[in-house]
């Protein structure tokens, strides 16, 4: 492929279709208000924020009324080494807006707030990401494993863990 | 005698994981009151392969035969779904025979999964004639997925970029008489249960869930649906070439089991209209890209893509480091979404509706677990 690899993403939004750059530009309006830093991967809006002020953003996201990101899609851990990142994929119903939001934590004691309270559909997607992951979701309601059985060592999904090798009897 | 007085105390229902009814390996503890449910509390993960971390140690054209493992019911939208995150991220330009192609494929397997659904579904009810109806129906769609792919479920047949191979020869002619049979069939199907009695009377307002919950948790495909709302990936955020077909939405107005039901059913129509508009003109050309590598390398990157499956929104989250296998991998699963809401659907419902509850959500344990 003649493509050259994209180092950083590019703060143009070259990939966004109209409704990404009226986006865009309706985030950079409320700039002030707004912690984080604005980005697009793609066709997608990307919003980097610190793990403090995520409630409030998420919170603001979804009862504006310009906004209204009321559907959580997913919510996903990537393992970078260094560092964890938790990314959410928002959309709004009414707007047909998608925003990713995305916010970092160390891996030892890794911890962020919990949005449960402001999108219920994160209950299980946290559980897993803390079952796999060893992500504390902070202020989730019931912590428990989810995918694996309690008292499994480890976070199988960090890039750290290894799959354990086939043994030839 | 001594006056016995009644204590009222919650029991503990333990149902699964071997259950019938459950569709799968799924377990739920129920407390109930008498013959309410006060709680019920999901177990899940007793199929968890760990496919997301397999994801990371294979190349990118061995992980679609991962995906076909997810929903197994509906494996054409799984491959799709992983094929469009890769050809975004290295922004491919699939032919559009090829497209077509993938396009006729997945409604056709949208068609057989909601007929697998209309099966289990009256089995759950007790009624045992529908599964005969919707299997002697799926069978032929599967005789054909066989034709295509070689394989009845675990196809393989997507590739990035493309297809594995053109379609067979004697295709049009098979797929022709398929869709006449099918519609014929397909209103055999409706007439024997939609407007049964006691389907109506089991179903009608049980399980009801409002538009902003099921949006609040997350709810998509038919189950969203059912509450008045059009959003239907197809349609919303159009992908691959659906933009160019017409077909319609069907949603309910309750938010009911029936509706849940009733809108598969009419899907199942609709999908036929798609499938025979693709049919007409499908165009000739290729069916693989120009100058994909065999083993592809996206460059660095990330890249969410997402398909209407048969349960909902199916999306893959997928983040790369320009290697030859993915960094990443999440797969975002509707029936995963759906369960979720499972815990406020069945508060306050009967024992014997809990049943017909989870069968009118339609998971699919493979990609609940992952």
């Amino acid at each position: 492929m003649a493509t050259p690899p994209k180092d950083e993403p590019s703060t143009e939004g070259a990939g966004l279709d109209s409704r990404g750059k009226s986006l865009l530009d309706l985030l950079r309006s409320c700039q002030p208000a707004l912690p984080g830093e604005l980005s697009s991967i793609l066709d997608e809006v990307v919003c980097t924020v610190p793990s403090r002020d995520l409630v409030d953003l998420a919170r603001f996201l979804r009862d504006d009324p310009q906004l209204g990101f009321d559907f959580l899609r997913c919510l996903s851990v990537v393992d970078y080494e260094e560092f964890l990142q938790v990314v959410y994929h928002l959309w709004s119903m009414e707007h047909r807006f998608k925003l990713v939001l995305k916010t970092n934590t160390q891996e030892e004691d890794a911890s962020v707030p919990s949005v449960t309270g402001i999108w219920p559909a994160a209950d299980w997607f946290e559980r897993e990401g803390h079952d796999l992951f060893g992500v504390d979701f902070e202020g989730h309601p019931d912590m428990k494993p989810l995918l694996l059985w309690e008292g499994f060592p480890g976070y199988p999904g960090r890039r750290s863990y290894k799959l354990p090798e086939y043994k030839e009897y | 005698m001594a006056s016995t007085e009644l204590e009222a105390r919650d029991i503990l229902i333990n149902m699964g994981p071997q259950h019938p009814a459950t569709h799968g390996v799924f377990r739920m503890v129920l407390w109930v009151d008498g013959e309410q449910i006060v709680a019920v509390e999901p177990h899940i993960g007793y199929l968890h392969r760990g496919s997301e971390k397999l994801c990371e140690g294979e190349l990118y054209p061995q992980i679609i035969t991962l995906f076909d493992r997810l929903d197994y019911i509906s494996n054409f939208s799984n491959e799709l779904a992983f094929c469009t995150a890769v050809e975004k991220l290295m922004e491919i330009e699939v032919p559009e025979r090829a497209e077509y192609i993938r396009v006729l494929l997945c409604e056709l397997n949208r068609v057989a999964s909601h007929l697998l659904f209309y099966g289990t579904f009256g089995l759950d009810l007790g009624a045992m004639t529908p599964i005969m109806y919707g299997f002697r129906e799926r069978e032929r769609i599967q005789r054909l997925f066989e034709s295509v792919s070689g394989a009845r479920m675990m196809h393989n047949y997507f590739r990035i970029g493309g297809l594995k191979q053109d379609l067979p020869t004697g295709f049009k002619k098979n797929l022709s008489d398929l869709l006449s049979l099918l519609e014929k069939g397909l209103e055999e199907c409706d007439r024997l249960l939609t407007h049964n009695e006691v389907l109506l009377v089991r179903t009608r307002n049980v399980g009801v869930i409002s538009r902003d919950e099921a949006i609040g948790y997350g709810l998509t495909g038919p189950p969203l649906r059912a509450t008045g709302l059009p959003y239907d990936l197809r349609a919303v955020e159009p992908y691959s070439v659906y933009d160019q077909f017409d077909f319609d939405i069907p949603t309910g107005s309750v938010g009911d089991s029936w509706d849940r039901y009733a809108i598969r059913v009419e899907e199942m129509r609709q999908s036929i209209r798609i499938i025979r508009q693709a049919a007409d003109r499908l165009p000739d050309g290729p069916v693989m890209a120009a100058g994909v590598r065999r083993l592809p390398r996206p460059p660095k990157g990330e890249s969410y893509s997402r398909v209407e499956s048969p349960r909902g929104e199916f999306g893959v989250y997928l983040v790369s480091n320009g290697d030859t296998k993915p960094y990443r991998v999440k797969v975002r699963a509707p029936s995963f979404a759906n369960l979720q809401a499972l815990k406020r659907l069945l508060r306050g419902v009967y024992v014997a509706d809990a049943v017909v509850i989870l069968g009118s959500l339609d998971i699919v344990l493979g990609e609940v677990d992952r």
